[in-house]
């Protein structure tokens, strides 16, 4: 038993490594990605040294904080971003997702793994030299104990899982939905703005903040930001990786919920 | 023990239905109707483990919904289904270890990869031991000589070369049951019958049990001891496939070609009383229908000694066309109406 479990997450983890391979493969796309990232973190730097003026401070945000902070979460969002519902929705619309039930795998752990493959080639191919280049061009300054670097890539981690879940849930909408676009596009648009990937939650007035502190996005950019920029320190990292987990947790209802109500529900395209 | 065994199964879908007009259209936005569609209805059948049956039937008339179902894509609305042992939809994991498929119309052949990076996915996936593996691939490659492909990308490989290429990514676990849908589709005649006797050998040699859904009858005559016609859902027909060309076949046709210029009134008259029919191009050809019952030598032996033959040529009625007038009846039950049809052909002669 114990050599079959082992065995079975060899396969797993082949998936992880072939989707690395397939995006080397097509690696010139990401040059832009770079740029496109850089791009992103300049606009927005600028946009609030002009709001920032002389100093103050801004939803407990510093200028300098608000830099590093841009920085971080943009660089983050390189990493755990991938486009799972997307790719499930498609297997799910032409009908190969037949081929994934024919096979003795899990169909959303293998997609996990996937996404967790593309997360890593975008980890060293646009993270890490997008945030070199960020901190050549913008004042973004980075701790320097190893704990807060530790904490950030556990962060990082459960970041991936929580917006990996979510896409998840996302994409198995398609059995359900005759079009997924809608569904997907709005998912995308909220990700990224209640994430506090834009806008820090800080900054949103108090009773929508309010609101946030009760939903998944947070969990995302804004709290591993807050830990990684030292908004947020001590024992209250704790916390923040404790929310991270609890939200891993209840993501995993809806999600195994809908994938075991979907197999009813399986209709294949085309015969 | 049998190989597959279905009792009543039956699958129904929900379609959704769309109202007509602006007002439907609104009307849609806020409440969908459904109507339910049934694909499958309540078909029952046995194969026995080491046969290749083949599974036929229109467009639409339920094949693919019931391959989905014996492999464990689609649950059953209703019925009894077990597979190598299994039920396919309740144990999925375990049981598709035991099975292979093939999609004629889609790959199962990672897009971006070579091929042999995807039989060694493949054999992680399914778990097969390195040793097995090696063997089995060796003999799969030099059977259906892939040497030269392995090393391509998937993408870059033709119908062909990447439809013998599926067949190894299906059959590297060394499945006892193997489903084939439409394997042979878009492939030119050499594929088609190189794969043909692939199928054959390993039939032979491994006594793998084969369901067949196929538009193309040649994989049927090749490959085939039994059929299993489909119609809107129902089975219609069930047995041997030369049985099913004895009942249904109408009869033989034979040509003949004359040296000397011979009369059709001539050669009525020498068949005599026997129910033939007698046609004619000009007086150097013509062709004679003979029905199922008569049996062709008492009509040659007729005419040969009597008319100054230089060719002869005998025409059985072939499964295509029995098939195709199954489908139109939609019922293989026809025996019967097959002397009303000679009687109107004799008619029709008669009038001429």
């Amino acid at each position: 038993m114990q050599s079959s479990m082992s065995n079975q997450w060899g396969a797993y983890l082949d998936f992880i490594r072939i989707r690395f391979l397939t995006m080397l493969a097509y690696r010139v796309n990401y040059y832009s990605g770079i740029l496109i990232y850089s791009l992103n973190i300049g606009v927005y730097y600028f946009t609030w040294k002009a709001i920032y003026g002389d100093g103050g401070e801004l939803g407990g945000f510093t200028a300098s904080q608000m830099t590093t902070y841009l920085a971080v979460s943009w660089m983050a969002r390189a990493f755990y971003f991938n486009n799972l519902d997307r790719e499930i929705s498609t297997d799910i619309r032409d009908g190969s997702i037949a081929i994934q039930f024919i096979r003795p795998y899990n169909y959303l752990i293998v997609k996990m793994m996937q996404g967790l493959g593309e997360g890593m080639f975008r980890f060293m191919m646009l993270m890490i030299p997008g945030m070199a280049i960020a901190m050549v061009l913008f004042p973004v300054k980075l701790p320097t104990e190893l704990s807060a670097w530790a904490g950030f890539l556990v962060m990082l981690f459960f970041s991936f899982l929580i917006n990996s879940q979510l896409n998840v849930i996302t994409g198995l909408m398609s059995f359900f939905v005759e079009n997924n676009e809608g569904f997907m596009r709005m998912k995308r648009v909220v990700v990224d703005l209640f994430s506090g990937l834009i806008i820090p939650i800080s900054l949103f007035p108090a009773w929508l903040g309010g609101i946030m502190s009760f939903l998944p996005f947070q969990a995302i950019t804004y709290l591993p930001g807050s830990v990684f920029t030292g908004r947020i320190q001590g024992a209250s990292i704790w916390n923040v990786l404790g929310i991270q987990v609890i939200w891993f947790l209840i993501l995993l209802i809806p999600m195994i919920g809908l994938y075991r109500a979907s197999r009813k529900r399986l209709f294949v395209q085309g015969g | 023990m049998a190989a597959i065994e279905v009792r009543d199964l039956r699958k129904t879908f929900k379609v959704q239905k769309n109202r007509e007009g602006l007002k439907g259209a609104f009307l849609d936005l806020f409440k969908r109707e459904y109507n339910e569609v049934a694909a499958v209805k309540d078909i029952s059948f046995q194969i026995p483990e080491g046969e290749i049956c083949g599974y036929i039937g229109e467009n639409g008339a339920g094949k693919s919904t019931t391959i989905k179902m014996l492999t464990g894509i689609l649950v059953p609305t209703s019925g009894h289904l077990k597979v190598g042992g299994f039920v396919p939809y309740a144990e999925r994991e375990k049981f598709v270890q035991h099975i292979g498929v093939v999609f004629g119309q889609r790959s199962q052949l990672w897009w971006d990869i070579g091929v042999i990076e995807s039989f060694e996915l493949l054999r992680k996936v399914y778990r097969v031991p390195q040793a097995d593996y090696k063997k089995r691939l060796d003999e799969l490659v030099e059977r259906l000589q892939l040497q030269d492909l392995l090393n391509r990308p998937v993408r870059k490989l033709s119908l062909g070369q990447r439809m013998r290429c599926e067949l190894v990514a299906a059959l590297l676990h060394n499945p006892s049951i193997v489903f084939l849908d439409e394997p042979t589709i878009g492939l030119d005649i050499v594929v088609k019958s190189e794969i043909r006797d692939f199928l054959k050998d390993m039939n032979r040699d491994h006594g793998t049990t084969i369901l067949l859904t196929t538009h193309d009858l040649q994989d049927i005559e090749a490959l085939c001891s039994r059929v299993i016609m489909l119609d809107d859902g129902r089975i219609i027909y069930d047995g041997g496939l030369e049985e099913l060309k004895d009942r249904w076949g109408t009869g033989k046709e034979v040509l003949f070609q004359f040296g000397t210029a011979t009369k059709l009134d001539q050669l009525r008259s020498w068949t005599g009383t026997l129910p033939v029919i007698w046609t004619a191009e000009n007086d150097l050809n013509a062709k004679v229908w003979i029905p199922r019952d008569i049996g062709v030598s008492e009509v040659l032996g007729q005419v040969v000694g009597q008319a100054d033959i230089t060719d002869i040529k005998i025409i059985e009625t072939n499964t295509d066309e029995i098939v195709r007038s199954i489908y139109q009846s939609g019922s293989a039950d026809k025996p019967a109406n097959s002397e009303a049809e000679v009687e109107s052909k004799e008619g029709a002669v008669i009038h001429v």
